[in-house]
């Protein structure tokens, strides 16, 4: 005889459940956690660069870094002035609350006031494994394309922050940037948006003054 | 990459329900077009990973659930399927609501019963129809 049983469980449960840990871990030491997505290229690692060196005298920033191989990015952040902690997924297309957990332990929480997590270069998979950061923030970037909204829906709709990179480039590349929007407030109602140059400057004021509203001293 | 990761999670939830049942013969997921990416080869990882447990050999079975939006001015529902505009088609609204597409759930199984293998219980039982 068989039997049907009903399960109606999310098939994330588990990975929810040690977010919600590392998330309890952070809290206990007062450290704001960022998680940074985006695609491959797009500047997650220009602007974790930025966000050090202009919040060095009022902010201490740790980051952990996924990436499938190399610690080329984690090199760059504590060469920033980050205390840098790398997570090589070994062929993982993102990172997960379990990675996180395992990484959390190599840093000190007591001593960073902000913690960035660069997530691996992917505009699919790592929306959907929830670290227990406080905020999760895409970094789209111009050459990208417009279309990016529509072609990853379910990215754009769980982002709590969007930055827009590469402003310098708009003179020179098409980007409609009316289409873009409109399909980022259609999925994302009322989400941050911070557009920005890494390479200028342009714009990445407003971002550290948003930082610095989150951070808790 | 993740189907792998995907697929343990799902054994670990099936394993945990099946309790007692002799054997798991079909697992069923909800997969919405806005969750995770799994695709079919998810049986593939399945097949090995089951092996030794009481879902060995087990079906995955597929419900995929497509994205639809609602309008909050009209109340129309729309597919997002392959559009780049996802503005309402009856009015033009930005405003919208996502009432399906974010399915990610393991909804049923099936077992086998832990009783079946015991064939004195199956002698009971036919002794009592005659």
């Amino acid at each position: 005889m068989t039997t049907q049983i009903p399960v109606l469980e999310k098939i994330h449960s588990a990975n929810d459940r040690i977010a919600a840990a590392n998330r309890a871990a952070l809290d206990a030491a007062g450290v704001f956690a960022l998680n940074f997505m985006a695609s491959p290229g797009a500047g997650k690692t220009s602007l974790v660069e930025q966000t050090v060196t202009r919040l060095a005298e009022n902010v201490r920033v740790g980051m952990i870094n996924g990436d499938i191989a190399t610690s080329l990015d984690a090199e760059r952040a504590q060469l920033a002035g980050a205390t840098a902690v790398q997570i090589n997924t070994g062929g993982d297309c993102h990172l997960d609350a379990v990675m996180l957990a395992q990484a959390l332990p190599a840093l000190d929480l007591h001593t960073i006031d902000l913690l960035i997590v660069e997530n691996v270069g992917n505009l699919i998979c790592p929306a959907n494994f929830s670290l227990g950061t406080h905020q999760n923030v895409l970094i789209a970037s111009i050459p990208e394309g417009a279309d990016k909204p529509y072609k990853y829906p379910g990215m754009y709709r769980g982002v709590d922050v969007l930055v827009i990179n590469k402003i310098d480039l708009l003179p020179y590349v098409p980007f409609d940037m009316e289409f873009f929007r409109k399909g980022v407030e259609i999925l994302n109602p009322g989400v941050t948006i911070f557009p920005l140059s890494c390479v200028t400057g342009e714009g990445v004021e407003a971002w550290i003054e948003w930082l610095l509203t989150q951070v808790k001293h | 990459m993740h189907e792998l990761a995907v697929t343990s999670n799902v054994l670990e939830i099936a394993l945990r329900y099946a309790e007692n049942a002799q054997r798991v013969r079909t697992v069923r997921l909800v997969i919405g077009q806005l969750s995770s990416m799994i695709d079919d080869s998810v049986q593939f990882y399945w097949d090995i990973i089951a092996q030794g447990t009481p879902a060995e050999g087990s079906t995955l079975v597929f419900t995929r659930i497509p994205a639809v939006l609602a309008c909050q001015a009209c109340g129309e529902q729309y597919p997002i399927a392959s559009r780049y505009d996802l503005t309402c088609p009856a009015c033009g609204g930005m405003r919208v609501h996502v009432i399906a597409g974010e399915e990610f759930y393991v909804e049923s199984i099936e077992v086998e019963d832990a009783t079946d293998d015991h064939s004195d219980s199956r002698v009971g039982e036919d002794s009592q129809r005659e």
